[in-house]
């Protein structure tokens, strides 16, 4: 199932070696990270050698080699935000959910990730869960941003 | 839909389209850029479109779905014209008063005005809030008032008009030229003449070149790039295919971070449209010229908005840098001879073909020409894209468009520049914005990033932020830049967490002139501008951290505490009922305590104090 997306995705990069980084770019859309096989599959398919691709997957911060939760939480660590507060944004929220930056949570409920800048400074401090903004965060709205995330039946 | 092949086509497409439009007509323009849109205005004009609807306004009013106005802090925003009233956090609660009062009486709906939190007045329209009344906006003109994903509304304001003017009667060499003569430099970071580099590209011997956009804004800070995208895709669409037909390039790249996912999708959607048009695509207004563009999104690495990585990256391999020469206007992508701009750079273009070189020459300085857009963000009151002519003094962007700084607060430095960047403290607040004044200064104009700093921004914590962000980003393939980051990066460290010692900022000193002077590319060579200019103005904060062990921005963790003033608490209690560690104790209307043993520091007293009584010592 996965590998028939993987080869229409190749289909329609038309299996070009410059294209590499978008391929893997949309094949991460599928399960939200990129395991082993796949990778192992890419390099067999577009006849590229797998030290290319894991070089790619690890050198750019938008892959991930390990699942990610349901949800997941970015703080932007951009400038605006940085002085606005968001370490203690992002301590506050390590200690709610009991994972360090970068981890996702047991019930892989949440992972968390920092990013570099949303470009969206002028509501600093932001941070996004899924496609959701909240902007001027603090400490103490992080419990109330979190528990209806919670509560989110299973699909 | 029939093909634009001519001047005369364009001018008759533009004619019709004006004819259909009654300026008189009721039109509410509603910002759905990714500032307004993290405000929830999608739902906002869902419940205007209801209401309309409801209230019989079927046809009588249009709803425009705009770009960014620039003031994203006040979104959603809603302008209302032809009046040009001006509301600001609209929410769906506020539709049925804004139909039934401004849309079907005129008349206005006070709370939604914009009030000046010092002055305490409001304002009317959009044109004389103080935000954009001392702004030149010349490139973010249309942003906020187009549809970007309608060509035809971009055609409307003089769209494509510059693009044929260039292909019909200009020659490549004349277009080159007039960029030259226009004094317009490299918006990106460098500041390069633009028109030199087209130059040079323009006669390098290949028959195969090729344009690159760089939409990679990766500077932590700045969004104007973000902003111009969503907002205005056609007129970098535009500057492209100029840019391509001056120096014979037949492909374009267009590379855009991939944590813009409304930039990718308007300039999907432009480039489908202009094809659609003929605009792009084979024979391009029928002057044998052809040329087509495609996008490649990010994958989050800041080093690919080296010239050198982004090529490479673009290659579909991981961006790390070359040296140069050879420079990418002889040698370049796939090695064949190659420019590279700033979308902001070719945004610029369309108007200096349009109005002339001397037209854009007279605006801004003997040695920075045009006008810039600023992300004016951090302290400041009113925070925002922000377009001024170059040589406006920093005072007049901070305090007089920006309104000053929050709180009351006193203003202590602003930061431009991202991380290649540096900090210019008060003594400096009347000098120019321009290339060269913020280069003497120690700081650089980069990107346009203008982060703003009061008394609680600490500067050490300010640089060794900078340095861990680049820690992270720096490729590591030379030397110079991966370990001396790296020896930096600790030593700031130490000095944030109480560690500091005698020796400490001789050693900076030391480390930042030998990156800077060794370091393969532009990252390197820049990343240590934000300690040394931090060392250069506030001295006495690193003495402060490294032998008195204090931090009183209240920033770093192990040289400050919080305490309770008891001459200002008037015990209201909420700080002792928000404080998860439940480390504050007091009686209801008694000065409160706080235990310092059980304090984490979270900030949440101090930033929930309303009397300000929770104080750093």
């Amino acid at each position: 199932m996965v590998f028939e997306k993987i080869d229409r995705i190749l289909e329609e990069h038309e299996y070009k070696h410059s294209a590499v980084i978008s391929i893997m770019q949309d094949v991460q859309g599928i399960e939200n990270y990129l395991p082993e096989d796949t990778l192992r599959y890419i390099s067999e398919k577009l006849e590229l050698n797998l030290t290319r691709i894991f070089d790619i997957a690890t050198f750019y911060k938008t892959f991930s080699l390990t699942p990610r939760g349901r949800h997941t939480i970015r703080v932007c660590s951009g400038t605006a935000c940085h002085l606005g507060g968001a370490v203690k944004n992002l301590e506050q929220i390590q200690r709610t959910i009991n994972i360090q930056e970068g981890e996702t949570t047991d019930d892989r409920m949440f992972s968390l990730e920092t990013v570099n800048c949303l470009g969206a400074c002028a509501l600093a401090p932001v941070m996004v869960i899924d496609e959701d903004y909240y902007d001027a965060v603090n400490p103490g709205k992080i419990e109330k941003i979190l528990s209806p995330y919670r509560l989110e039946p299973e699909v | 839909m029939k093909q634009i092949k001519t001047i005369s086509d364009l001018e008759d497409l533009r004619k019709s389209i004006l004819k259909q439009r009654d300026p008189e007509k009721i039109t509410i323009r509603m910002c759905l850029s990714t500032g307004c849109r993290a405000k929830k205005s999608i739902k906002v004009i869902s419940a205007l479109e209801d209401e309309l609807n409801n209230q019989g306004f079927q046809g009588k009013v249009e709803i425009k779905r705009t770009g960014c106005h620039g003031f994203c802090e006040m979104g959603p925003i809603m302008v209302i014209e032809p009046a040009n009233i001006f509301y600001r956090q609209v929410t769906s609660g506020d539709i049925a008063d804004i139909v039934s009062e401004t849309i079907l009486k005129g008349n206005i709906v006070k709370r939604l005005l914009w009030k000046d939190a010092g002055t305490k007045e409001y304002t009317k329209t959009e044109r004389e809030l103080p935000l954009y009344k001392k702004q030149k906006k010349h490139l973010s003109y249309n942003s906020g008032k187009i549809d970007p994903t309608d060509i035809e509304d971009y055609i409307a304001a003089d769209g494509y008009s510059a693009l044929c003017k260039a292909l019909s009667a200009m020659t490549p060499a004349e277009i080159v030229e007039t960029v030259a003569a226009s004094g317009l430099r490299g918006r990106g970071g460098g500041g390069f003449p633009t028109g030199l580099k087209w130059r040079i590209c323009s006669t390098a011997p290949s028959d195969i070149k090729y344009i690159i956009a760089n939409g990679d804004e990766g500077d932590p800070g700045a969004f104007m790039d973000r902003s111009l995208m969503e907002g205005d895709p056609h007129r970098i669409i535009e500057g492209m295919i100029i840019a391509a037909f001056a120096i014979g390039a037949g492909q374009g790249f267009l590379y855009v971070r991939e944590e813009y996912p409304i930039a990718i999708e308007h300039l999907s959607l432009a480039i489908q449209k202009a094809k659609e048009y003929g605009l792009l695509g084979n024979n391009i207004l029928g002057k044998g010229f052809d040329f087509n563009i495609a996008i490649n999104k990010g994958a989050g690495a800041f080093v690919c908005g080296e010239e050198t990585a982004l090529i490479i990256s673009i290659e579909g391999k991981s961006g790390t840098p070359r040296s140069r020469p050879p420079y990418p206007a002889f040698e370049g992508l796939w090695e064949k001879p190659t420019i590279i701009n700033n979308v902001e750079t070719l945004g610029n273009i369309p108007q200096i073909i349009l109005k002339g070189a001397d037209w854009y020459s007279n605006i801004g300085t003997s040695t920075s020409k045009g006008t810039k857009i600023f992300s004016l963000v951090g302290k400041v009151r009113n925070t925002g894209l922000v377009e001024v002519e170059m040589g406006m003094t920093l005072r007049e962007i901070i305090f007089d468009i920006g309104g000053g700084i929050r709180k009351n607060r006193q203003f202590k430095a602003v930061q431009t520049g991202g991380p290649s960047g540096g900090c210019i403290p008060i003594s400096k607040i009347d000098m120019p914005v321009d290339y060269d004044s913020l280069r003497e200064a120690g700081a650089i104009m980069g990107s346009g990033g203008m982060i703003v700093m009061d008394e609680t921004s600490c500067m050490v914590d300010i640089a060794r932020y900078f340095l861990n962000f680049l820690l992270f980003e720096s490729c590591g393939k030379c030397v110079p830049c991966r370990e001396g980051l790296k020896q930096m990066h600790h030593i700031l460290t130490n000095i944030c967490e109480g560690n500091g010692e005698k020796g400490d900022i001789k050693a900076l000193t030391e480390l930042g002139h030998f990156m800077i002077s060794t370091s393969l590319c532009g990252l390197g060579a820049t990343a240590p501008n934000p300690v040394l200019s931090t060392l250069r103005y506030f001295h006495d904060e690193y003495v402060a951290h490294i032998y008195d062990k204090k931090c009183l921005a209240g920033v770093c963790k192990n040289l400050f505490e919080y305490m309770i003033d008891e001459t200002l608490c008037n015990g209201c209690t909420l700080c002792k009922i928000r404080c998860p560690e439940k480390a504050i104790s007091g009686e209801k209307k008694k000065p409160h305590r706080i235990d310092t043993a059980k304090c984490i520091k979270c900030g949440i007293c101090y930033n929930s104090c309303k009397k300000q009584a929770v104080i750093v010592i």
